[in-house]
């Protein structure tokens, strides 16, 4: 099948940025860092009113967004990929790399989503901070974050994509970090930042890898010289910008600080740990398809990550009592889907993307109605101690049960037109993989099915379990107005932009046409299968925590659950390969810094010293001593004269 | 007999007069090895006259008795101060520079 | 003088050039043996005299070798300078310093003892090792600088060549005489007590000039018991004995008067019996 891809096109191909609008993209950069620097500077004068600076910068972004994203979309299809140059970035020699902008599909989408739904947690923001004094730090790095990550997706080269994926990493950590009186907080921070410096690292590889292969680091160069490149070669990049994702979206092997990461305010949570952030790799993966379409063996890799987390996060989500960590445990699962998609080559990336678009409404949605929760039950978040919260939270409720319907994907919400579409993107292929895939991604629905209903009963139904004196309350308008709008995206979004397969359509220049491919079951039985096993899920939280009591304190459960309690031992596992041995390393190179070199050192130092001492006894003050040391030094220098001289 | 005898009987004296300036401890004992040295150097420069057939080493002899001579009256003169101030003529006692 | 000049001639026949006749080989190992006893005396004498007298002997026998070496003013210089001048200073010094001292023969610092043996030794032997190892040329002799004889062959170096030498040199003894002196002068640190200071102090204490009178002096009595009257009429309380005076066995001057009928110009309250005082003499 040709796959006219404009990212392929040669360089001098390329079109550039035409219009007022387009060209104005870098303030889609600009205002939000602005911002950021405006409030971090501006001192407590501005704690009064700084937060509304915080919520109009998202704002402006997603206004100056949808404009570009208007005006693409006013000419073909084959003018949709812009490039907008900023300036001559790094001239050193053999590689010149330029800072520019990428307008295309893609990264609109994501300018889109990023600043739609920042702005609204921006709001919820508001309210949600109103009793914190640092409120306007906390805004002021939200904004930063929001540069970073429009960086990110806008970048027209890997350098420049790393330079925003370094600061979505930097304001992950001062985000999770902020309430870091607490040590737990700053702990978790400090290991969220470090597990993503793991993938950095591959990211750096992949960069070197790339530069020396292809002499540059930007799209335009690279793909357009990856067909040509040999599979090794790509097979390396790949494997190192999977590296690269995985730490950013927390799959395994790196997924053990998203969990933690919870620790930071909801609304960090809501924004960075579920609708952008941790997307970053999908976006990655996605953006590459050039290098991965040479290397299968890698896509296989991705595959198989995405495989093994969404199963992962499914087993760890349904054992958790905390609601935001049964969040965080889906939103790993979520992300597994989507790598699994995109590592499935053309047919997925479009899911995958769209998968995003949809998991971002509906996870925000999810986790912002948790915030609600936990501010209406005294910052409360076990859900052992929920229980009947229907009456007293009835918005919350409302958001929130549209938005669970979503992450099920019942019809006709958002989630049933992309997570269906994913698992019958799995069941295509040759051989044992569509089985496979298909088989996980199937059970990976049920299980999700069944986790979310649970966290839904528990919460909201069954019977009161609180602790003593818990006043539920709805959450202010600040707080619910958000939900409201991420419901009724979390509704009508998927079905939305299924009509006629338009987001597929219009994500082509980038992702590649690709015909569609017959899956080795058929669809209409898929999609019954998947329902059956989502009602099924439903239906057995309904019976275990609707219809049962819930106990307040954990059961002893078997094996697997006491296991998915400890998320699956991921932190033990963790300090035994990489900490412990690491912590020996580090100790056994200080000890052989300080005994060995430093000794030696001190050593001929103290030598010195010592001899120093010794000779020192020989001033002993006495003038017939020093006539004996006149009278020894010219016996010597006679003895050696003469010596050399016969 | 060989005029190195003579010589050689310099340099006893010489090494004689270094001796008693390590050994002994009284100021002017210390001050006659001085001038034993400083004779059997005399002793030297005028046997080397004799051998060269020149009279410089006499010469040299007769400047040194002289300078000999205003050195003993400088050093005398310090020793006498030395020993009004402190009562001791020990060479032992000007120990003040040690470590 | 002519004695002076027999002497003076004398090297010719002596010494006779580079060679060495018998005589000066007696004269050699006479008196080598006996300088090397006077040096060891020096070394090991325990009185300082006894090293000094040592050597003595040592500048002695080297006159002795300057001159049969065709040095005479040399030889002559050296009993007149050195011997002369510079060891009658060592001996006044030790005489100043105190001839009786006598070092002890315990070593202070350790391994001295061993160090200067050594170091003596390896000095001897070093340069008895080049003497002995070097050639020499023949000894050409002195007779030719010494034809109008050594003192103007001298002479002639001294004042010809050496001159700038010479006028330094002079320099030098000048400024070392200038030196001791400055060195041993004694900065007076109290002024001068002499007898116009002592009398002025026994003035200025008020105590006693003139000596004491014998009891009974310018008295209308010359009892034991009676004090005698200084020139203004006071009575002098100390010309009575002291046990007298603890006794109480004093008698005023007019009582005395009274009893004797004296006249004197004392006016009566003038006389009073003084205190018992125990003071000192005047």
């Amino acid at each position: 099948m040709a796959i006219l891809r404009l990212l392929e096109l040669a360089p001098a191909q390329q079109q550039a940025a035409s219009g007022f609008l387009q060209t104005s993209a870098w303030l889609l950069v600009a205002i939000p860092l602005l911002s950021a620097a405006f409030l971090l500077l501006a001192g407590k004068r501005a704690d009064g009113w700084g937060h509304w600076v915080g919520v109009a910068a998202p704002g402006l972004a997603f206004v100056l967004g949808l404009g570009v994203t208007v005006s693409l979309l006013g000419g073909d299809a084959a003018t949709r990929v812009r490039s907008l140059h900023l300036f001559s970035w790094i001239p050193a020699g053999s590689l010149h790399l330029d800072a520019g902008l990428r307008l295309d599909p893609l990264s609109l989408t994501f300018v889109l989503l990023v600043t739609f739904v920042g702005t609204l947690i921006h709001v919820y923001s508001v309210a949600y901070m109103d009793h914190d004094p640092s409120r306007r730090r906390f805004f002021a790095y939200l904004n930063f974050f929001i540069a970073a990550m429009l960086l990110l997706v806008l970048a027209d080269s890997y350098l420049l994509l790393f330079v925003g994926w370094e600061g979505v990493g930097l304001a992950s950590y001062l985000l999770i970090g902020f309430w870091n009186h607490e040590t737990p907080n700053a702990v978790a921070a400090k290991k969220a930042f470090v597990m993503n410096r793991v993938g950095d690292l591959g990211m750096l590889v992949a960069l070197m890898v790339m530069f020396a292969s292809f002499g540059a680091v930007d799209f335009t160069t690279v793909f357009h010289g990856a067909p040509g490149a040999s599979a090794g070669v790509l097979t390396a990049i790949a494997l190192m910008l999977l590296l690269a994702a995985c730490g950013k979206s927390a799959q395994f092997p790196l997924q053990a600080w998203l969990g933690d990461a919870m620790a930071g305010p909801t609304p960090v949570s809501a924004l960075i740990h579920a609708a952008t952030m941790v997307t970053a790799g999908v976006y990655l993966v996605v953006r590459s398809a050039p290098i991965f379409e040479g290397a299968p063996n890698a896509q296989l890799v991705v595959v198989i990550v995405g495989g093994i987390t969404l199963i992962f996060g499914a087993i760890v989500g349904l054992a958790k009592d905390d609601i935001k960590k049964v969040l965080a445990a889906s939103t790993m699962s979520q992300i597994g889907y989507m790598m699994l998609a995109a590592g499935l080559g053309p047919i997925g990336y479009a899911f995958a993307i769209f998968h995003l678009v949809t998991h971002g409404f509906f996870k925000a949605g999810l986790f912002l109605g948790a915030g609600s929760v936990m501010h209406g039950m005294d910052d409360q978040a076990d859900m052992r101690r929920f229980g009947a919260l229907q009456k007293f939270l009835p918005i919350t409720w409302a958001t929130f049960a549209i938005a669970w319907l979503a992450i099920l994907g019942i019809p006709p919400f958002s989630g049933f037109w992309t997570k269906d579409k994913i698992i019958e993107a799995a069941f295509v292929g040759d051989g044992w993989r569509p089985w496979v895939f298909g088989l996980v991604a199937l059970i990976g629905a049920g299980l999700t099915a069944f986790y979310m209903s649970r966290l839904f009963f528990m919460t909201f139904h069954g019977t009161e379990r609180w602790t003593k004196d818990q006043h539920p309350h709805e959450a202010p308008k600040l707080m619910t107005v958000p939900m409201i709008v991420l419901a009724v995206g979390s509704a009508f979004v998927g079905g939305l932009l299924s009509i006629g397969g338009a987001f597929s359509t219009w994500l082509e220049p980038v992702t590649g046409h690709h015909e569609h491919a017959e899956p080795v079951l058929s669809v209409p039985a898929i999609t019954v299968a998947t329902l059956l096993l989502v009602l099924a899920g439903a239906f057995f939280a309904w019976r275990q925590y609707v219809v049962s009591t819930v106990p307040v304190t954990p059961p002893l459960a078997s094996v697997l659950t006491r296991a998915a309690r400890r998320d699956l031992y991921q932190d033990e596992v963790n300090e035994a390969l990489f900490m412990h041995p690491g912590q020996y390393l580090t100790r056994s190179l200080t000890y052989g810094d300080r005994r060995v070199l430093d000794a030696g050192v001190d050593g001929i130092g103290r030598l010195v010293a010592g001899t120093g001492e010794l000779l020192r006894r020989w001033q002993n003050g006495y003038a017939r001593s020093y006539a004996a040391t006149m009278v020894a030094g010219l016996l010597i220098l006679l003895v050696v004269v003469l010596a050399f001289q016969s | 007999m060989n005029l190195s005898n003579y010589l050689v009987l310099a340099s006893i004296l010489f090494a004689i007069g270094t001796a008693t300036v390590l050994l002994r401890r009284n100021a002017i004992i210390v001050f006659m090895g001085v001038e034993l040295m400083l004779n059997s150097a005399n002793l030297l420069l005028v046997t080397f006259a004799r051998i060269h057939g020149d009279l410089q080493g006499q010469v040299m002899a007769f400047f040194v008795m002289v300078v000999a001579a205003a050195e003993v009256v400088v050093g005398l003169a310090i020793i006498v101060s030395i020993f009004r101030a402190r009562g001791s003529a020990s060479v032992d006692d000007v120990n003040l520079l040690k470590n | 003088m002519t004695q002076l000049s027999v002497l003076l001639s004398l090297p010719a026949s002596i010494t006779s050039g580079g060679n060495v006749s018998s005589g000066e080989t007696a004269l050699f190992w006479v008196l080598a043996p006996l300088m090397v006893f006077g040096a060891l005396g020096l070394l090991f004498a325990r009185k300082a005299v006894h090293a000094a007298l040592g050597i003595v002997l040592v500048m002695i026998s080297l006159a002795f070798l300057y001159t049969a070496q065709e040095a005479p003013f040399l030889g002559v210089a050296q009993v007149v300078v050195y011997t002369g001048a510079v060891m009658m200073l060592f001996v006044f010094v030790l005489m100043l310093v105190g001839v009786d001292n006598s070092d002890s023969l315990v070593e202070t610092l350790k391994g001295q003892r061993w160090i200067g043996a050594i170091l003596g030794l390896g000095v001897a032997a070093a340069l008895i090792g080049v003497i002995q190892t070097a050639t020499f040329d023949q000894a050409r002799g002195l007779t030719t600088p010494n034809a109008d004889s050594n003192p103007v062959g001298v002479a002639r170096v001294i004042f010809g060549q050496d001159i700038f030498a010479f006028e330094v040199v002079g320099v030098l003894l000048i400024t070392a005489a200038l030196g001791a002196l400055v060195l041993t002068h004694r900065q007076r640190l109290v002024p001068r007590v002499g007898q116009k200071e002592r009398a002025d102090a026994r003035v200025a204490s008020g105590g006693r000039l003139a000596p004491l009178a014998a009891p009974g002096v310018y008295a209308g009595s010359n009892a034991m018991d009676t004090p005698a009257l200084d020139p203004e009429g006071r009575p002098i309380e100390e010309s009575v004995s002291r046990v007298l005076r603890t006794r109480g066995q004093r008698r005023s001057a007019t009582e005395v008067e009274a009893q004797v009928g004296g006249t004197s110009a004392i006016e009566p309250a003038q006389i009073e019996p003084a205190q018992i005082e125990e003071g000192t003499q005047p």
